[in-house]
């Protein structure tokens, strides 16, 4: 590994974007979202990339179907309300099978909301990040490590799907700095893409990249086509990292923010000799459901923590499927809860339920 | 050497605030230490009060919002206002004195009373209290080596600004035998 740097997680992952082999970025800045975009400005025309800055973000997304669909290693940010603009553009993404790396860098909501670090699109992200039958994978980072080690990951695996990924970050991880180690090598070769629409001067049959489909069987069928994959990303592609499970009565289950936020708090548990563990989801979207039922057995019962209010709970309780209480903690509006907070919610459901 | 703290670092923007954090986590870097930094960011910012959560530890950093500070950097009134009451029991006040005339009431916490923006200004160092400051938390907590200190200071100073490294080494020299 390359020797650690003090980095913004927003700079550390739009650099980890180029080693990837990202060359396009399109985007349009907003707090607390803007320092990758800034970042990109200064380095793309340094590594022969594109740097664009849209009119808007609707524009910026359909710039982003364009170059995913020559073939391009491509990828935009923004921050929630501009996640919502860019949301028409991400289902024509996912119906027309395009790989896209999407970062969201989360502020409080609705509307405008606040420019404070939030996690209430978690239900946009997983469940309607636009209209129709479709899922993208959403990766969830907590470290500013992490939104360097999932940026390939997540171009990858968007190629691998041909679908579009988010990576579901937050402004606490956007703004703070942490030692990090970028790649050291930059990656020189990417997959092929024989159905890219690119210029092939008449040497094979033309590609079509369409996500319209007037005939509603021909639809059907191609929407369940597309199932099969998403059934099949579900069984293999879910990843969580567990802490404290083994001997754990109770369970906290929370991602990126809200996840260091516990982490601090089950450790002052469990100075205080309450058995406590974590399941941190790296992947929301599929959702490690499998992590969740390793463990349903041996606990007493599961606590989301989250800065919402309650939204990645729903899958937990799906996962849970009622056999073991489920109970919800979290500060919302852009305030992020304190150790404190967590570990009075661990004392109470500790002291019997 | 090495001590894990948390360390809160306010005042207004333009004080360089952000950067102090930043040098005090460099520093915690280079000695080997789990650090992070954590801005706050947005209209709070502007004309208002600017502060910064430093985390140094031994052991992976969990939150890194600081809560209830080991160490509060106070270089304004409105932040020493705001923070006082959140230092831990037995945690340390670092003030300002050149700008904040108000005394700390708490008995229960060491307060340290430095004129860091006279200081900075009598000795050649003009609009770097910030480091003066950060020098009288070194000569206090050892939070580093010296030599990890210097290199956080190296590390933090982007090499546009190359020029000022020695007037940042030097600010940091005069807080430390303040």
């Amino acid at each position: 590994m390359s020797e650690r740097v003090l980095m913004k997680g927003n700079e550390a992952l739009a650099e980890a974007a180029i080693s990837a082999g990202c060359r396009h970025f399109f985007g349009y800045p907003i707090t607390p979202q803007t320092e990758v975009a800034a970042y990109m400005a200064k380095r793309m025309p340094k590594v022969g990339g594109t740097y664009l800055q849209a009119e808007s973000e609707v524009s910026a997304i359909n710039m982003v179907l364009g170059a995913s669909s020559a073939g391009a290693r491509v990828m935009t940010s923004s921050s929630s309300p501009g996640i919502s603009l860019k949301s028409e553009g991400i289902s024509y993404l996912a119906g027309s099978d395009l790989p896209a790396l999407i970062i969201n860098v989360q502020r409080a909501g609705p509307g405008l909301g606040g420019i404070q670090p939030s996690q209430a699109d978690y239900w946009q992200a997983t469940r309607s990040t636009g209209h129709g039958d479709f899922h993208i994978l959403v990766l969830a980072p907590s470290t500013v490590q992490e939104m360097v080690d999932l940026v390939a990951d997540a171009f990858d695996l968007g190629d691998k799907y041909r679908m579009p990924v988010m990576i579901l970050s937050d402004g606490m991880l956007g703004q703070m700095m942490e030692p990090v180690s970028l790649p050291e090598k930059a990656v020189e070769s990417l997959p092929e893409k024989p159905w890219a629409t690119n210029g092939h001067k008449n040497q094979r049959k033309h590609n079509v990249i369409n996500s319209l489909y007037i005939n509603p069987p021909e639809l059907e069928t191609l929407l369940h086509e597309r199932y099969k994959k998403y059934d099949h990303i579900n069984k293999t592609e879910q990843r969580a990292e567990e802490y404290l499970t083994d001997d754990a009565d109770l369970i906290i289950v929370a991602y990126g923010a809200s996840s260091r936020v516990s982490r601090s708090a089950i450790d002052m548990a469990r100075a205080e000799g309450i058995k406590v563990g974590m399941i941190r989801p790296i992947t929301l979207w599929p959702y490690p459901v499998d992590y969740i039922e390793k463990n349903v057995n041996h606990v007493n019962s599961f606590l989301c923590v989250e800065m919402s209010m309650g939204q990645m709970v729903d899958d937990v309780r799906l996962a849970v499927n009622g056999r073991k209480p489920v109970s919800f903690f979290g500060r919302t509006g852009g305030i992020i809860p304190t150790p404190i907070e967590v570990l009075n919610e661990i004392k109470k459901i500790a002291g019997g339920i | 050497m090495s001590k894990s703290a948390n360390i809160l670092l306010a005042g207004f923007g333009g004080q360089g605030i952000l950067f102090a954090g930043k040098v005090i986590a460099y520093a915690g870097l280079m000695d080997g230490m789990e650090v992070s930094w954590l801005p706050s960011y947005g209209p709070e910012m502007r004309g208002g009060t600017a502060n910064c959560s430093v985390c140094l530890s031994s052991t992976p950093i969990g939150s890194p919002q600081v809560v209830t500070p080991d160490v509060l950097v106070a270089m304004n009134l409105p932040s020493l206002d705001k923070f006082v009451d959140a230092v831990v029991p037995g945690g340390i006040i670092l003030v300002d004195s050149s700008l904040i005339d108000k005394k700390v009431e708490r008995t229960d916490v060491k307060t340290i009373y430095i004129p860091a923006t006279k200081i900075a200004e009598d000795s050649g160092f003009k609009g770097m209290a910030n480091m003066i400051m950060v020098g009288k938390l070194f000569s206090e907590i050892k939070f580093c080596s010296e030599e990890s200190l210097d290199k956080g200071i190296l590390k933090s100073v982007p090499p546009k600004k190359e020029k000022l490294i020695d007037s940042n080494r030097g600010a940091v020299k005069v807080g430390i035998e303040s």
